[in-house]
């Protein structure tokens, strides 16, 4: 991923007003790492699917996940706090929190829709800030590429065409990330998902925090105590 | 999902996807909510189930707010405990 993030800061420094040709080279550059990172677990999910639509789901809450997970965030962390942030990244608990979400996508392994758009947005945030829109487009064009589903009309069917439905639908769309615009059952399905994996999220940073409280106390008393003779 | 796309639904034509799948989608996720996998499937509406499953996920984001906030806090006053941090989090 390194080459790629320091080509595309040259190409912002170095023509802010960009061409067509450039949008069309970032566009690939994405496609290209998506592809990637996607191929092989679309395959898995292929296999999967027909039998146990929801084995992903269940791994979120193996004690080998969290370990995963609490593993990767730390080593993240610790990188964070060693290098100085730069004057844009945000400070304290908000860059806590956009580390652990970074973590949590990356631990997905790209399986899920929501951890493919937390990636993109971040990389979108920190290299295409002036073609926000441009990059809309071209993320929304890769994912629907990738993943070949059909678009399918909500109000086909019989009770769900109330507007109550509808309404709580998109709110839910909106707050799983990357289902602003999807159908509703690619909503549903991503949120088993996404709550499975923030409920994996809690139990690991909760863990941590009791861990680094603790420890802190510990050490204190530990100190202070005489050891056992 | 795709072997799904095969069964109909009762208006033929243009929906592909069927009312059943919606509603075991549906109840798969009435599962996850800690207030309503207790209920029957039957008794619960899907926009109940929708509605709840939003509050969840807005108080699990505000759930790891604060402990973000909280480790970023601890992290600040405990960097001489990392060594211990670490041993005792590879013999868990």
């Amino acid at each position: 991923m390194e080459p790629m993030v320091v080509e595309m800061s040259s190409t912002v420094i170095s023509n802010p007003v960009t061409s067509s040709n450039r949008v069309i080279s970032r566009r690939k550059k994405i496609k290209k790492s998506l592809r990637n990172q996607t191929q092989s677990s679309n395959n898995n999910n292929n296999n999967n699917s027909d039998n146990t639509p929801s084995s992903t789901t269940t791994e979120w809450k193996t004690q080998a996940q969290q370990q995963v997970y609490s593993s990767k965030l730390l080593k993240a962390l610790r990188e964070v706090r060693i290098s100085p942030p730069a004057p844009t990244a945000p400070k304290g608990g908000r860059a806590v929190r956009e580390v652990a979400d970074r973590v949590l996508a990356v631990t997905a392994k790209g399986r899920s829709r929501w951890s493919r758009a937390i990636l993109t947005n971040r990389l979108k945030l920190k290299f295409m800030k002036k073609h926000a829109k441009r990059q809309k487009v071209a993320a929304s064009c890769t994912t629907s590429r990738i993943t070949r589903k059909p678009r399918v009309g909500i109000l086909k069917l019989k009770t769900k065409n109330l507007p109550a439905f509808q309404k709580k639908a998109r709110v839910l769309g909106r707050l799983v990330p990357g289902c602003r615009k999807q159908p509703l059952p690619v909503i549903l399905d991503e949120a088993t998902d996404y709550i499975a994996a923030l409920e994996m999220q809690i139990r690991a940073m909760s863990a941590l925090a009791d861990l680094l409280s603790g420890a802190s106390t510990s050490s204190t008393t530990t100190a202070s105590q005489p050891p056992p003779s | 999902m795709s072997s799904r796309r095969s069964r109909s639904s009762r208006h033929s034509g243009g929906s592909r996807i069927s009312e059943d799948q919606i509603n075991d989608l549906v109840s798969k996720l009435q599962q996850l909510l800690p207030e309503l996998r207790n209920r029957s499937s039957d008794k619960v509406s899907a926009a109940r189930v929708l509605q709840d499953t939003c509050n969840y996920i807005r108080s699990l984001h505000r759930e790891v707010d604060d402990l973000s906030d909280r480790l970023s806090e601890l992290l600040e006053t405990s960097d001489t405990t990392q060594a211990a941090l670490i041993r005792s989090l590879l013999m868990q």
